[in-house]
């Protein structure tokens, strides 16, 4: 590999079967040439053609990207692949539940931060609240790093959702 | 029968092979595969070979596939049958060779459970194949069968494993036949995006220094490609090189060809590509074996590169050109544009050229001392060689070592699907199931497997699949006590602490070609080596030749890891650069 050394983070979208064993496909694939996963998500998105679609968030040279995205055309069930950062605007959102243990002021200012975020809270107890989030994973970032000043954290977040902006479909 | 037949899934298995086109297949029975078995014995189309080990079925069926052009068919049981065959199913996944291995599996209510003989087939065998599957559904088997032959020969061509529990075996289904049966997904492109063709047609036009780096592919994409090729590199009058996957590709007895390149690829052909000003890749893959320290690799050419599968472009070197598309197709475009535009190449620029591989050329990188002292193991191929010329059913596989290397220099390969070797995974005990798999693909052809001592060992069972069949197979131990290759190695970069590459308490292959039921033979003398050769090819049985040859004698030319073309080692006076790279070191 020639030394390149402008690592770049890429969200890729692939339109992949819905069968067993594609998500372990997938996953072998990036571990297997030690390539890079930030976060994974998978659902289904068409379920009378069985399609699931799997969002990708990876970071690596052009050179590895460019490999990432052919290794991943080349797997049987696969139908597409879309490097959304490379082509053109996309949205990216990601949702996180957010577990905060704090007392007195410090509960006060955990609510008042969540406004701020716009989060929801979706469960409360006497000295906890939980928080629904939705946003990058730069404001996810940013709204846990305040919390754990605040308190005891606890965190489950789903990794990015994504889609290209305008009227193109994968 | 037509389609829509209600069959045993045992039975559909035996159907679909037959109008796949499959006439044999490889394997060995167990507990998870008895009604497939049951279906064979019960019908006379399929042949069935049987091995004596797992792995070989898979190396059979990859000799039967690379020497006829035709899928490889494997068929296992579950469990310890499906691991055995692990190693076989990498080996065609690195060499590209189109294999469908049927394996069992216990039945699908056992699944997780830890049957007896139950494994996780499809997650052991998910990154050592091209695809794979799992049918639990009596009713999706035909089309599975039909997709994994689709999808093993077409694209970059590799093994497919399909995982069938006993019980959908013996359950009834609905057959389908190959037209009902097209996959979703998985369309490689075959023919080439023409602007780039003729883009490539210019280049080539005006090349100074140009070389043709022609590889495996062309031996994938079939007969025909070879021929276009050769038929490329002569109108231009440009030289050509090929990789060890590629031998056979272009004629070997053509001026042309400056053989092999790479870590042990000829003078002329590594300078060429050292100091070529055009690269014309055609099906090759830009292995570590062939580029040498990648950084230092062929640094002032402008770089076209043929391939099918576009992972493989840019992987590890960098192109100008990435023409995706079929060697065949490609180059039938590029011929039709070369002639349309009435395109010839330079001719001072090309007479210079050729000019300066003439000058590498005469450094003679394969010569090795002659002496009626000890048999060469050069001099053994040599005489292999004359043995055999002239003859156009010569089919030649290999194990892995030294003697591997030195056949891929010192034997002809004139025509395409005539070399079986274990490139990409260097896999030991390749050479014997491979020439039984060719010779039961070409009977009647001479098949010569090329051994070294220890490798042989890896696969010695064989002899009696090779004595069960009556197939006239030859083994040509080029016996030097060692594990040579890895002695040599020893030699270059761990100051010849020969830890463990001794071949000791070896068998007398002779009694053990007897013990078999074969026929042994045996050079101790130069004087011994044409009668035992002419004796080998003459009789019509199984034969292990013992050639007895130099202990010490090592393979050359020789490119040590991490080095780059220019820095050769060209026979024993030369040593590495004292200033091996650590990070040569450490590459294998
Ligand atoms: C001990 C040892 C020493 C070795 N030393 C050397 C050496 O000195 N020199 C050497 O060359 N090798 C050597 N090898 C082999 C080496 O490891 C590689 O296996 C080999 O170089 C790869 O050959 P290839 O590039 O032709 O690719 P292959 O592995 O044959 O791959 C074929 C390429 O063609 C493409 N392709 C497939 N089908 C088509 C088609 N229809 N149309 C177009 N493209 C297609 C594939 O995508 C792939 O890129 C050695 C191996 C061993 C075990
Ligand atoms: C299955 C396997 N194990 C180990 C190796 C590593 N290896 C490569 S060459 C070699 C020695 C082969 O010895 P031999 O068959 O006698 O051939 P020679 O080099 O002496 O010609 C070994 C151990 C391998 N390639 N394959
Ligand atoms: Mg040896």
């Amino acid at each position: 590999m020639t030394q390149e050394t402008n690592i770049r983070r890429h969200t890729i979208s692939v339109l992949v079967d819905n069968e067993p064993g594609v998500l372990a496909r997938v996953i072998g694939l990036f571990s297997g040439r030690g390539y890079n996963i930030e976060s994974l998500t998978v659902a289904e998105i068409d379920a009378s053609d069985s399609l699931s679609r799997i969002t990708i968030v990876t970071s690596g040279t052009p050179m590895i990207i460019e490999q990432i995205k052919v290794q991943l055309e080349r797997l049987v069930p696969v139908h597409k692949v879309k490097d959304l950062t490379l082509e053109g605007p996309f949205i990216e959102r990601e949702m996180a539940l957010v577990k905060v243990v704090a007392n007195g002021e410090k509960r006060v200012e955990s609510l008042r931060i969540g406004d701020v975020f716009k989060a929801r809270v979706v469960d409360a107890t006497i000295s906890s609240f939980v928080f629904e989030i939705t946003g990058t994973a730069d404001d996810l970032d940013r709204f846990i790093d305040l919390m754990q000043q605040l308190g005891e954290v606890d965190i489950s977040r789903t990794g990015a959702a994504a889609l290209s902006r305008g009227t193109s479909t994968l | 029968m037509s389609s829509g037949t209600i069959l045993s899934g045992a039975e559909i298995v035996i159907k679909a092979l037959r109008d796949q086109g499959v006439d044999t297949i490889f394997g060995y029975p167990g507990g998870a595969v008895l009604p497939i078995y049951d279906a064979l014995f019960k019908q006379n189309q399929i042949k069935h070979v049987l091995v004596r080990h797992e792995q070989a079925a898979v190396h059979a069926a990859e000799g039967y596939a690379r020497s006829s052009g035709k899928v490889g068919v494997v068929l296992v049981t579950s469990g310890p049958g499906a691991t055995n065959a692990v190693t076989g199913l990498v080996d065609a996944l690195m060499d590209s060779i189109p294999i469908v291995c049927l394996t069992g599996q216990v039945p699908t209510h056992l699944i997780g459970n830890d049957a007896f003989q139950e494994c996780d087939t499809t997650g052991i065998t998910r990154p050592a194949t091209k695809h794979n599957y799992l049918v639990k559904d009596v009713n999706n088997l035909a089309r599975t069968l039909h997709e994994a032959f689709y999808v093993a020969k077409n694209g970059r061509p590799g093994p497919v494993v399909i995982d069938i529990p006993k019980d959908v075996q013996f359950a009834d289904g609905v057959y389908r036949t190959p037209g009902e049966s097209q996959p979703k997904s998985y369309r490689p492109q075959v023919k080439p995006d023409l602007n780039k063709v003729e883009e490539a047609v210019e280049m080539l036009a005006n090349a100074k220094r140009p070389i043709f780096y022609v590889g495996g592919g062309v031996i994938n994409a079939g007969p025909v490609a070879s021929q276009l090729l050769t038929q490329l590199v002569r109108m231009t009058g440009y030289p050509c090189t090929t990789t060890l996957m590629g031998l056979g590709a272009y004629p070997a007895h053509d001026q042309q060809w400056l053989g092999m390149l790479g870590m042990h690829g000829t003078y002329e052909a590594n300078l060429a590509m050292h100091g070529c000003d055009l690269m014309v890749c055609v099906g090759a893959r830009f292995d570590d074996r062939v580029t040498g320290k990648i950084s230092e690799f062929s640094p002032g050419s402008k770089k076209i590169h043929i391939d099918i599968d576009p992972s493989n472009i840019n992987k590890n070197v960098r192109v100008d050109l990435p023409i995706v598309g079929d060697a065949a197709y490609v180059l039938e475009d590029m011929i039709r544009i070369w002639k349309a535009r009435n395109k010839r190449a330079d001719q001072v620029a090309l007479k210079a050229w050729w000019d300066q591989i003439a000058v590498w050329r005469s450094k003679d990188c394969l010569r090795y001392e002659k002496t009626d002292k000890v048999i060469k193991p050069q001099y053994a191929l040599e005489r292999l060689r004359a043995a055999v010329a002239g003859r156009d059913d010569v089919y030649i596989s290999t194990e892995v070592g030294q003697h591997q290397m030195w056949a891929a220099q010192f034997l002809p390969f004139n025509k395409p699907n005539r070399w079986l070797t274990s490139g990409g995974l260097g896999t030991m005990g390749y050479g014997l199931p491979a020439a039984i798999g060719a010779q039961i693909a070409n009977p009647g052809a001479l098949c010569i497997d090329v051994a070294g001592e220890a490798s042989i060992l890896m696969n010695i069972q064989e002899m009696a699949t090779a004595l069960q069949y009556r197939l006239p197979v030859k083994v040509f131990i080029l016996n030097n006590q060692w594990m040579g290759m890895v002695r040599q190695w020893q030699e270059l970069l761990h100051g010849s602490r020969y830890s463990e590459s001794y071949s000791e308490a070896l068998p007398d292959f002779v009694k053990l070609a007897d013990a078999f039921g074969g026929v042994g033979l045996r050079a101790t003398k130069v004087s011994e080596v044409d009668d035992v050769i002419a004796e080998m090819i003459a009789t019509p049985r199984p034969v292990i030749v013992d050639m007895c040859v130099d202990q010490k004698e090592n393979c050359f030319p020789m490119i040590p890891g991490g080095k780059a073309h220019n820095e050769m080692l060209l026979g024993p006076a030369d040593k590495v650069s004292e200033a091996t790279p650590e990070e040569g070191m450490v590459l294998v």
